[in-house]
Formats: structure tokens, C-alpha cells, sequence
């Protein structure tokens, strides 16, 4: 057996090209909202959080710290498996799109904030000076300049989180790795591992160059 | 002036402000009339920065009252408030230009979001500005492309493309390399000569002595003295504006 039987048999890859395929597409959509949601869910807390009220401040920071302490996977365990025994079910990709958004949101919201506080006060005062109503000075003058200084852990974070779509293989989710790994299984060859790992360069290559590309164009300087 | 004075445009009135304990300003009262250039001098920590930015609540006054035109900034809600301040223009010592956008946009943000205006409207009307302060040519240059004294001009044309009724001047120059200061006095003389009202926080006494209708002096948070520039200058009364007079026109020679 040499090493192309084994790990690109061409009768393989023929064989499960379709559902490979199939899932690539699971992976590039929950990957696109997860990262969509992401920073929505994580730039609308970190606004919250700047209005200063101890009631929206202190649960924003307790969600933010749990989803950055605890592992996604536990996270979706509990949800897909242990919600059902109190009556509540779930899908398994809206376990996996939930639990990552989620996670996302919460290490945006603190990459996000992190910079609204090290913004100099002027930032704020000048917005404020030319009748510009809080929400206003958030929405144009402070998240603008947030993004803009954290486009590179921001697209970190994206495409971390993007990997992760792969803890769906333990909740059925049928997306690469599930896929991959029944083929694998089934056939008893390797070649399905390989074209998993083939496929996740084919989306996560060019979501590498455009994250570059992104990094150079908001680029600017202090 | 006159016996029967018109409506002030600012109106300070026994301004109080507190940090904690720190009592910063103590009764403040100060009148500026339609056109008039007041400045105000005063050493360190004396409270002039409190109580520029006590007029347009960028600090929230302990006590008292403040008017402009007749209409007051406190005890009103916030959406008043944001209006109000459309009419106080305010230009700082640190720029603070917007540094994601360009010159232009940063003087058509605040027209086009809180005046309300068109795009096309708030456009021409910031070129107009940018023209007044001599640089209408970098309406598209970012921030950061621009000199010091180019970026606070831009932060003048931000403020008066608002058409404000007064402007607060809270030592526009102090940051600037000393090469570059003419450029923003110029055109804060343009202003005055438009007949633009004007409160100048400055050490620029020169500009004092030659723009200023009135001077005053500020000390340990109350205004200790005040008069037409010649006066203030050339014959001070209290003993406390002597010592800062000698100890600045020392720091200058
Ligand atoms: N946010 C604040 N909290 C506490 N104290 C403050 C605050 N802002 C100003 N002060 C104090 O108020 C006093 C007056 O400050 P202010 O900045 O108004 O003085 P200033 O006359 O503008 O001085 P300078 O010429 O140095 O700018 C100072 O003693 C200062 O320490
Ligand atoms: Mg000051």
C-alpha cells in the first residue's frame, strides 16, 4: 500500500466528493453567520456596556467572562444533550451556530471595549461638544476608530472561531470533520481525512488573504 | 458699552463647581455681549479649562446658571441639551479631530447628524469653512497627513460650519510647535473681524493685548480682575494679577 493509495485513493475521492462538498458548504454558511453575529452581538454589548449602568454593565462582563473561560464544546454538550431532558430540543447546527456566536460576541465585546476606554476623553467630548447625542458619538466617531484598531484580533477571532465549526462533528452537525470522519469510518481509507484537511485550506486560504487584504486597506495611522 | 445692554450672548451666573471636595470655581459671574472677544488668562489650575467647559456642560456645574441668548443650558433634558450645544462651538487644545476621517468629513459629521443638513448642503458648507481657515486643498487629506496647526484649524471649521453663537477657545495653541501658532491666531483674528463672539482661554498675551475686548483674570477658582486690555496689562490692581503678570512676561523674556 504506498502513500497515494492511502492517502489520495482517487476511487475515494470520487465516492465522497458530493458529501464532502456538501459539507463544505455547512461549514462556509454557520462559519459566515457565527462571524456575522459575532461581531454584531459582541459591538452592540460592548455600546451597552458604555452607557455606564450598573445593571447592563455587570451582566454584560459576567457573560463575557463565563464565554471566554469556559470551552465551547462543553458549551454545546450541555445544550444538545442535556436541554433534551428537561423538554427543550434544540438543532444540532443552531447549537453550533449559537454557542460560537456567542463565544465570538463575547471576546469582541471585550476586544471592543478594551479600545472605547484607551480612546483619548477628547474623542467623546468633541462628539458630544458638536451636539452629537451619545448614541451618535458611539456609532460614528468611538466604534468606527475600535474597529478600525482591532481589525487584526478581530479577524484572529474569525477565523479561530470559523475553525471551530469542527466541534459540530460531536453533535451530528454534517459539516467537514462529521463528514470526513463517517467516510473514513465507512471506507476504512484515510483519503477522506486528507480531503477534509484539503478543503478546510481551500475556505480558509482565501479567508487568510482577505483578511490581509482587509488589514492593509483600514490600516491607518495614530 | 452702554447703559442698556442688550440680551448677553453668554451669560455666566454665579457658576459653582465642585470636584468631591475640591471646590473649583466659586460664584463665577461673566457677561459676553454679540461680537465681543473675551479672554481669559489665569495660572495653572485656576480653573479657566472648569469653566469653559462648565458652559457647554461638558462638565456639569454644581450650581448656578448659564444662558446663551437667553435661553439655559442647565436643568433641561439631554435632547435639549444636544441642541444647545450646536450653538456653543468648542475648540480644544488636544484637536481631537475624527482620525478615521478626512478633513472634510470631519466638519460634515456633526451638520449632517445633529443639524440635520443634506449631504450636498453640509459639503458646501464645510468647503466654505475649510476656505475660511485656508484649507479648503486638504479637504481630503486624513488627520494624521496634516501639521498640528492644520489639524486645529480643521477643528475650528468643525465648529463653526455648526453655526454656533459662541466659541469656546480652550488653549488652541498650547500644543502646537511655536512656527505653526500664527496660523491658528490668524484666523481666529478672521473670526473676530466677522464678528464672531469669542471666549479665549490662552497665553498668547500678545493676542490679547491686540484682539481682546476685555480681559480676565482668573485665581484659585474666582475672577479676580477684569478690563479692557490696556487696563489689565498696563495697570493692574490686585496684587495676585501683578505676580502672574511678572511671572509670565518673565517666562516670555
Ligand atoms: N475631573 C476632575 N476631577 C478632579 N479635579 C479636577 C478635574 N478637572 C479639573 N480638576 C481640578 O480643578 C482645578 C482647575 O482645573 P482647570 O483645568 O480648570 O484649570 P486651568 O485653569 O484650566 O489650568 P491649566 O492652565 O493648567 O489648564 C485644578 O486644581 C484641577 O486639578
Ligand atoms: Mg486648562
Amino acid at each position: 500500500m504506498d502513500f497515494f493509495d492511502a492517502f489520495l485513493n482517487p476511487e475515494i475521492i470520487a465516492t465522497y466528493l458530493r458529501p464532502m462538498v456538501r459539507a463544505v458548504w455547512v461549514t462556509i454558511w454557520i462559519s459566515v453567520l457565527v462571524v456575522i453575529s459575532g461581531l454584531a452581538l459582541g459591538a452592540l454589548l460592548a455600546g451597552l456596556r458604555a452607557y455606564q449602568k450598573r445593571w447592563l454593565s455587570w451582566p454584560i462582563v459576567l457573560f463575557a467572562d463565563l464565554m471566554r473561560a469556559l470551552p465551547p464544546l462543553v458549551l454545546m454538550l450541555i445544550l444538545f444533550f442535556g436541554l433534551p431532558s428537561i423538554g427543550i430540543i434544540l438543532n444540532d447546527w443552531f447549537v453550533l451556530y449559537l454557542i460560537l456566536t456567542l463565544v465570538l460576541a463575547a471576546f469582541v465585546e471585550e476586544i471592543f471595549w478594551a479600545t472605547m476606554t484607551s480612546l483619548p476623553r477628547g474623542q467623546w467630548e468633541a462628539g458630544a461638544a458638536t451636539g452629537l447625542s451619545f448614541l451618535q458619538v458611539l456609532v460614528h466617531v468611538i466604534f468606527p476608530q475600535a474597529l478600525r484598531m482591532n481589525i487584526p484580533p478581530l479577524v484572529n477571532r474569525s477565523l479561530t472561531i470559523s475553525k471551530m465549526t469542527a466541534y459540530g462533528s460531536v453533535i451530528g452537525v454534517k459539516e467537514i470533520v462529521s463528514v470526513a470522519g463517517s467516510a473514513q469510518a465507512f471506507s476504512g481509507s484515510a483519503t477522506p481525512l486528507t480531503m477534509a484537511a484539503l478543503a478546510y485550506l481551500i475556505i480558509f486560504f482565501p479567508a487568510m488573504l482577505l483578511s490581509r487584504y482587509i488589514e492593509d486597506r483600514f490600516h491607518y495611522e495614530h | 458699552m452702554t447703559a442698556a445692554q442688550p440680551l448677553p450672548t453668554l451669560e455666566i451666573t454665579a457658576l459653582e463647581k465642585r470636584f468631591g471636595e475640591t471646590q473649583v470655581l466659586r460664584s463665577i459671574d461673566l457677561k459676553v455681549q454679540n461680537g465681543e472677544l473675551v479672554f481669559v488668562i489665569g495660572p495653572s489650575g485656576s480653573g479657566k479649562s472648569t469653566m469653559l467647559r462648565c458652559c457647554n456642560r461638558l462638565e456639569e456645574p454644581t450650581s448656578g446658571a448659564i444662558h446663551v441668548n437667553g435661553k439655559p443650558m442647565l436643568g433641561i433634558p439631554r435632547k435639549e441639551l444636544d441642541r444647545m450645544r450646536l450653538q456653543v462651538g468648542m475648540v480644544f487644545q488636544g484637536f481631537f479631530l475624527y482620525p478615521h476621517l478626512s478633513a472634510l468629513k470631519n466638519v460634515t459629521l456633526a451638520q449632517r447628524k445633529a443639524l440635520g443638513r443634506s449631504k450636498a448642503e453640509a459639503e458646501a458648507r464645510a468647503l466654505e469653512m475649510l476656505d475660511k481657515v485656508g484649507l479648503k486643498h486638504k479637504a481630503d487629506a486624513m488627520p494624521s497627513e496634516l501639521s498640528g496647526g492644520q489639524q486645529q484649524r480643521v477643528a475650528i471649521a468643525r465648529a463653526l460650519a455648526l453655526d454656533p453663537k459662541v466659541m469656546l477657545f480652550d488653549e488652541p495653541t498650547s500644543a502646537l510647535d511655536p512656527e505653526l501658532v500664527g496660523s491658528v491666531l490668524k484666523v481666529m483674528r478672521d473670526l473676530r473681524e466677522l464678528g464672531m463672539t469669542m471666549i479665549v482661554v490662552s497665553h498668547e498675551m500678545h493676542f490679547a493685548r491686540e484682539a481682546a475686548d476685555r480681559v480676565v483674570f482668573m485665581d484659585g477658582g474666582v475672577i479676580v480682575e477684569e478690563g479692557p486690555p490696556e487696563e489689565i496689562f498696563g495697570n493692574p490692581k490686585s496684587d495676585r494679577l501683578k505676580a502672574f503678570l511678572s511671572r509670565v512676561s518673565g517666562e516670555a523674556a
